[in-house]
């Protein structure tokens, strides 16, 4: 007997169906931060989408153009706030480039520990929440667990728990504490357990494998042009990572890995970023070495540069001297005299390659500050990748690009 | 019961016996330790939310543990972080949306007063789109500051008091103070 | 250094490229308006240059120089990810209807990058698809990194509420405001 649907051919069978609108946001509880989408449905099939950021704009750029030079670092902090001292690096080095000064020895490691310290924590939340979304609780708790640590670890250094402001033009706030080393070599230690424990629960569940591999595949050629970068951009097999294209502050001495995707799926982002955080572990253990060689009697020792135009002078002399007082006054109120001109630094940031374009007229104030915020870009093209694909998988796509507000919308 | 006892008298009538009380009065010890929370979380201080709802911290021992990602089934509405012109309109829609009983919380400076953000893109301050009961300063405020603001809100309920309220530093208890600088070999007293 | 791209681009374009310089290791050449789309497509496709990387696109107010034909400066980087060097192009804009060819055929990144400096300084680029504003909303008027534009001059979307109180009172609090409101510490529950 022949099968009773033979006369009709498929496309009859389907239903017809209207495109349906719907709109994401902007204060959707599975998005990172607030952005709202508006999506064009075919069934359960994204047909085209409009990606609108800009809902925690908050003026960066116009507000730095208000105060000193040193007045920039705290709004810097709040941009990516999942790693708020890469970014107080970035800032600090694009002055320091115009200025044309180098920080001493010390300081520079200072900078790298603190720094890298700040992308595991990043990365921590990132690989975290899109677990999490995913319907895996526990990998979450965990790495907020973990990230409490570091966060414990930076606020013995710094006061602050998030927030911190701890460099400074030409230097850091403060050498490290007796403890520092022994504290980030065993914190270190310990977020790595975590790590891979969270692995564990994750890497081999069907669930998540289902529903990240394959799924947002993101091409090498598109993420170039798009300008995405970081974790994002290795995923795609792109093998583009500013610490090691253009070694900055010690990168140069440090051995580490850059590791690579393959499919340039939301899996391989999630990989490149779980094995970023055991690079960072090794560049901040051999960076903890380079500190313990560093004579302490040298001039190598110091935090920052030994310059009173640039740095603040000791409160011992401020309150003991005219010449600290006039100097700390003069700091304070006018600000770092930065010669005119203009320079673009960059630096790896957690989400990728953070620039900050600052241009001097002279003076105390910046002319301009303009900070290039990896995950705008990387949130451009999410677009391609969202569409075509299932409504669903928005939101794991989403964490894996790890937009952050702060960043995202300056 | 701490709280109710006021208004509360055992009634004799062996070991069972029972209890009476007013009604607002249970009602408002009901209330308070039952909150559906709506963290509306746009910024920085979201971080440190999180950290107030993960393990350490853990929120859940105050009452305060089911997030609502509807605002029609959410008792608080918490608003953390920044909140930019642009997403006023938003944060009043999903105000308004929410049923009574309602209380706000404004967590961190930027959602008190508008922080440091003094600008074009920037509300300086929710309550001036929403009332607000509690605030809760510090950029970002520590989780523990975050639990006073919580413990006072619901202290606030219990009382059926509507004004606004400003999260203060807490006291230490006597003799703290003394057992820290020995401690931790720091100074805090003048 | 990448001189090489700059050395490329006058050969290739002569009086066209205004000038150049390398300050602090950026190289940075200014081109005219009219061949803006050309440079950077010839800094991408050439194979000498290579700079298949869009970096950044944004503008500058230079309305200190006085000149008004110069007003804005439009600038994009690109890098090449093969040859390791970057190079940033320029081109100087007039004060009255800054108008510049769009680069999305060159690079998609540019989209948004260049609805974000219409956003801010108001430059108009030729040929965008969607040069609609992206950080800030349809309703708000002027545009804000200019430097004639105050800094908190808000365009608030929704009415403030009435009797809110000023941007610092709520600190003011100690001095007998309503607000004041001391933390009671918590009982012990029985
Ligand atoms: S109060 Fe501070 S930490 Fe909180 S959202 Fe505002 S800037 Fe961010």
């Amino acid at each position: 007997m022949e099968p009773i649907d033979l006369e009709y051919d498929d496309a009859e069978l389907e239903l017809p169906s209207e495109p349906m609108s719907l709109n994401m946001g902007p204060s959707h509880p599975a998005m990172h931060g607030t952005i709202r989408m508006v999506l064009k449905l075919d069934g359960e099939t994204v047909k085209s989408t409009d990606i609108q950021p800009g809902y925690l704009h908050r003026a960066f750029e116009k507000m730095a153009e208000r105060g000193t030079w040193a007045q920039v670092f705290p709004y810097t902090d709040r941009l990516n706030y999942c790693s708020p001292l890469l970014n107080n690096v970035g800032y600090a080095l694009a002055v320091e480039k115009l200025l044309g000064i180098t920080v001493p020895r010390m300081g520079q490691l200072l900078r790298v520990v603190h720094g890298e310290l700040s992308r595991m924590a990043d990365h921590l939340t990132c690989n975290g929440a899109m677990a999490m979304e995913l319907g895996a609780f526990t990998p979450f708790l965990w790495y907020l667990k973990a990230r409490e640590w570091i966060w414990e670890c930076h606020e013995t250094q710094t006061g602050a728990r998030m927030t911190h402001s701890y460099f400074r033009i030409g230097g850091t706030a403060l050498p490290a504490t007796d403890q520092f080393v022994a504290r980030a070599r065993k914190t270190v230690q310990r977020v790595l357990e975590v790590v891979a424990e969270g692995e564990s629960l994750l890497l081999r569940n069907r669930i998540f494998l289902d529903r990240t591999q394959g799924i947002g595949v993101l091409s090498r050629e598109t993420a170039l042009a798009y300008g995405v970068s970081g974790p994002m951009l290795r995923g795609s097999g792109v093998d583009y990572d500013v610490r090691k294209d253009k070694p900055y502050l010690t990168y140069g001495e440090v051995d580490f890995d850059v590791p690579i995707g393959e499919d340039g799926d939301t899996f391989d982002r999630f990989m490149v970023r779980s094995e970023e955080l055991r690079q960072s572990a090794r560049i901040i253990e051999q960076t903890l070495d380079l500190m313990e060689k560093v004579d302490p009697r040298s001039p190598d020792a110091k935090v920052s540069v030994d310059d009173p135009r640039v740095m603040l002078p000791p409160k011992s002399e401020v309150y003991g001297t005219i010449e600290g007082t006039i100097n700390h006054f003069k700091l304070i109120m006018e600000g770092v005299d930065v010669p005119a001109g203009e320079a673009y630094a960059y630096t790896e940031g957690g989400n990728g390659e953070l620039g900050f374009f600052v241009v001097s007229r002279g003076g105390g104030t910046p002319w301009r500050v303009r900070v290039r915020s990896p995950c705008f870009y990387s949130l451009q093209s999410a677009k391609g990748l969202i569409e075509g694909g299932m409504l669903a998988d928005i939101v794991p796509i989403f964490g894996s690009v790890n937009m952050i507000g702060g960043e995202c919308d300056r | 019961m701490a709280d109710v006892e006021l208004e509360t008298r055992v009634v004799g009538g062996g070991d069972a016996g029972f209890v009476t009380t007013k009604f607002e009065a249970l009602l408002a010890w009901a209330r308070k330790y039952s909150l559906f929370q709506y963290p509306f979380a746009t910024a920085c201080c979201g971080m440190e939310f999180f950290a107030a709802a993960s393990p350490r911290y853990d929120i859940a021992r105050f009452g305060a543990e089911a997030p609502r990602f509807s605002p029609r089934q959410a008792d608080v509405l918490w608003v953390v972080g920044t909140i930019s012109q642009r997403q006023a309109p938003v944060l009043k829609r999903i105000y308004d949306q929410m049923t009574e009983p309602k209380w706000v919380i404004a967590f961190g400076t930027c959602a008190s007063c508008g922080g440091f953000y003094d600008n074009y893109a920037t509300v300086p301050g929710i309550d001036k789109i929403l009332p607000v009961d509690v605030m809760i300063p510090g950029c970002p405020p520590r989780p523990e500051a975050v639990l006073d603001g919580l413990m006072l809100l619901q202290q606030k309920i219990g009382d059926g008091d509507r004004t606004t309220a400003v999260v203060k530093n807490t006291q230490l208890p006597d003799g703290a103070e003394e057992k820290l600088e020995r401690l931790y070999n720091i100074r805090m007293r003048p | 250094m990448a001189r090489i791209i700059l050395d490329r681009l006058k050969e290739r374009f002569g009086a066209d490229v205004l000038e150049t310089s390398s300050q602090h290791g950026d190289d940075v050449a200014v081109v005219t308006p009219a061949r803006w789309r050309e440079a950077a497509e010839f800094v991408r496709t050439d194979p000498r240059c290579a700079c298949d990387y869009f970096v950044d696109l944004s503008a500058i107010d230079c309305c200190d120089n006085g000149d008004p034909e110069a007003r804005f400066e439009v600038y994009v980087i690109a890098y090449s990810v093969a040859r390791k060097h970057r190079v940033r192009l320029k081109v100087r804009l007039p004060e009255d209807n800054p108008e510049v060819d769009t680069l999305i055929p060159v690079w998609v990144g540019a989209n948004w990058m260049e609805r974000e400096c219409f956003d801010m300084f108001g430059v108009r680029f030729k040929g965008h698809p969607d040069l609609r504003r992206i950080l800030l909303y349809e309703e708000f008027k002027g545009h804000p990194l200019r430097k004639d534009y105050p800094a908190q001059q808000a365009q608030p979307l929704v009415a403030y509420r009435e009797g809110t109180y000023d941007k610092l009172r709520p600190f003011l609090a100690d001095e007998g405001m309503p607000l004041d409101r001391t933390f009671k510490a918590a009982q012990d529950p029985d």
